[in-house]
């Protein structure tokens, strides 16, 4: 697969190209809420998969439906080649998953929570070898409310775990964290990731999933809009970047405008905003350099997955979701 | 299963890698390529099995609903108002009671029945009372609403070993604080052990299987953890006044008297009275128990949702 060139080296290497989920045309409606209007696609073995949408796009009932938690109206679903819903409890001995709002019992004790996890998998990784793992060994006995944000996160990341899956779904697992947290949880996820499981995350942050994944679903109001290499969304969703730049001296007339990709050459106060295509930006400095003109406040405006998300919807992806409002109407449908 | 073949270890073997690993950490990696080949034993070993069969999450099904009732019950023990009221208060009612001189003698404006007796009798009501219409309620809600349900949902074992593990914790604390009962009032105040054993075990039973029926109904309808707790209590201080726990059946007048003979608290506490003083629960007692708890079961059963 063309989305992770570089893989750490071991048997990982050998589940590549395989598709571990196959979603075909998937319909759901809530009474009058469709959920998911016609959703196709494929997750590729040891890939992190980015499933991302505002909030109320479908991304969770797509996954609840991969999980055999919920049946489509309509489409197909093949998760490790079974069928969620007839093989439901046959998959799920596979399949880790980290739920949004699923919480443990406010005073069970992590180990305790773990090791009766455990009891409910096949061939259960240690539970010591897990709480070390996880940094939790410290934790075992602490109440599970006791716990913060991040350590509530790794215990479920460890349940996920627990029965040595071979796919993981991590729907939106950096929710409520604050930003260190956040990191650590990335770096968490890169780790599983290495360890040769599959992972679908759903986010409906921009900057998770441009970090995370290998590819993106983007899904809007129940339809894929979209599904790349986050990189490819970017740059397949429009080519010019911006520099700014405060420059020291005078710069020659015309010196930029001549720079090859340079498209518009702006002032706002000190400021000089350049706009251009390609690689505009090294030439620009280039010039400068040979004009010996000075610049400060360097910048170059990277496009984002937000630019991606707006050239796709047609409309900024914070507006897309009203925050929770449409999950719990959703809801409420259900 | 059609993939038991070659592909089918591999994919597990690698799955079941170690994560610690830092890449590029040689002797780390040392370590971890031997675990790895465990593993891949292991996996193959699986693999040649040709099981990862639903029945093999059944299987297992018996051990995690007696896992998840241990937890259950020590969960129930860190709540310290929980086992107060089920097995403290009860006892404390007899004892507090007892120590009143001649209260023990038999009583006329209690059918004859003693009022330690009496007060035993009541214990066992409250018990029922506050585990099927309070505790077991709320703890569903609770469980449900936090999403503790949906999580087991994502497991190989189905959320029902919870319910289950949560009845077989209230139905054991029904055992343990009617012998309770029983001995502290035999041991300590001269009452006397239920005269018609069998009679009596079969009215706390179906009184048990009426209330905790009527609990389960109460989650299952119950659209919070709030709403759960609310509905309980509504039910549980009428039910509390109509069985005769605030003031003696025997007061009441003959209509008050039969709507209490149909509330299902009415019938166990009028069941277990009978049976302590000797005689055989009465028919329309045990219809009245056995009605309520097969129809509120069967309606929790239908409209209980698992979030």
């Amino acid at each position: 697969m063309a989305a992770r060139p570089i893989r750490s080296a071991g048997p990982a290497t050998t589940l590549d190209g395989m598709a571990v989920i196959e979603v075909h045309e998937l319909h759901k409606r809530y009474g009058e809420t469709i959920a998911l209007d016609g959703v196709s696609f494929d997750v590729q073995a040891g890939e992190v998969f980015g499933l991302l949408g505002p909030n109320g796009a479908g991304k969770t009932t797509a996954v609840e439906i991969m999980e055999g938690l919920r049946t489509p109206d309509s489409g197909t679903v093949r998760v490790l080649g079974l069928d969620p819903e007839r093989s439901g409890s046959q998959l799920r001995e596979r399949v880790g998953v980290q739920l949004q709002q699923a919480q443990l019992q406010e005073k069970i004790r992590v180990g305790e929570a773990l090791e009766l996890y455990a009891g409910f998998y096949r061939d259960p990784r240690p539970v010591d070898e897990l709480l070390d793992e996880w940094g939790l060994a410290a934790k075992r006995n602490t109440a599970f409310k006791k716990l913060s944000g991040g350590q509530q996160q790794r215990v479920f990341l460890a349940l996920a775990l627990l029965g040595r899956p071979e796919l993981v779904f991590f729907d939106e697992i950096t929710t409520g964290l604050d930003p260190a947290a956040r990191r650590q949880t990335w770096d968490l996820v890169r780790r599983v990731r290495d360890s040769g499981v599959t992972v679908v995350l759903v986010s409906h942050l921009m900057d998770e999933v441009e970090e995370l994944c290998d590819r993106v679903a983007i899904l809007d109001r129940g339809r894929l809009v979209a599904l790349d290499t986050p990189t490819g969304l970017i740059t397949s969703s429009g080519s010019e970047q911006r520099m700014r730049f405060r420059p020291v001296g005078v710069i020659p007339a015309g010196l930029i405008e001549d720079v090859p990709g340079v498209t518009a050459v702006t002032r706002s106060g000190s400021q000089v905003i350049v706009t251009g295509s390609g690689e505009f930006a090294t030439g620009v400095t280039a010039a400068l350099g040979r004009a010996q003109v000075l610049v400060a406040d360097l910048r170059l405006e990277q496009r984002t997955l937000d630019d991606a998300f707006v050239a796709l919807t047609g409309r900024p992806f914070d507006d897309a979701g009203d925050t929770t409002h449409d999950e719990k109407e959703l809801e409420a449908a259900r | 299963m059609s993939e038991a073949g070659s592909p089918r270890g591999e994919r597990a073997a690698t799955a079941a890698g170690r994560l610690v690993v830092a890449p590029g950490d040689p002797s780390e990696e040392r370590e971890d390529s031997a675990l790895d080949s465990q593993q891949r034993d292991r996996a193959t070993a699986t693999a040649a099995r040709p099981a990862r069969s639903p029945e093999l999450s059944g299987q297992r099904a018996p051990h995690a609903l007696a896992a998840m009732t241990k937890i259950e019950t020590k969960l129930f023990f860190r709540e310290p108002l929980l086992p107060a009221l089920v097995l403290a208060l009860p006892v404390l009612l007899v004892i507090g009671f007892g120590l009143i001189p001649g209260f023990g003698d038999p009583s006329s404006d209690l059918s004859g029945q003693s009022g330690t007796e009496y007060i035993a009798s009541i214990g066992v009501a409250i018990v029922l009372a506050v585990l099927g219409l309070s505790i077991l309620p709320t703890t569903l809600g609770t469980y449900r609403e936090r999403g503790v349900l949906r999580r087991l949902r994502a497991t190989p074992v189905t959320p029902r070993i919870l319910l289950g593990a949560q009845l077989l914790l209230v139905g054991g604390a029904t055992v343990v604080a009617t012998v309770l009962l029983v001995a502290v009032g035999s041991l300590g105040f001269g009452v006397a052990v239920p005269r018609n054993l069998a009679g009596f075990v079969l009215a706390v039973v179906l009184g048990a299987a009426s209330l905790l029926s009527l609990g389960l109904l109460v989650a299952a309808v119950a659209p919070s953890a709030k709403a759960a707790n609310a509905i309980g209590m509504t039910l549980f201080f009428p039910s509390m006044f109509l069985a005769g726990v605030y003031i003696p059946r025997e007061t009441f007048s003959p209509f008050l008297r039969h709507v209490s003979d149909g509330t299902p608290l009415g019938a166990a506490l009028a069941a277990v009275r009978d049976t302590w003083q000797g005689s055989w629960p009465h028919p329309t007692q045990v219809a009245t128990m056995v009605g309520w708890a097969l129809v509120a079961a069967v309606v929790a059963a239908r409209t209980f949702r698992w979030e």
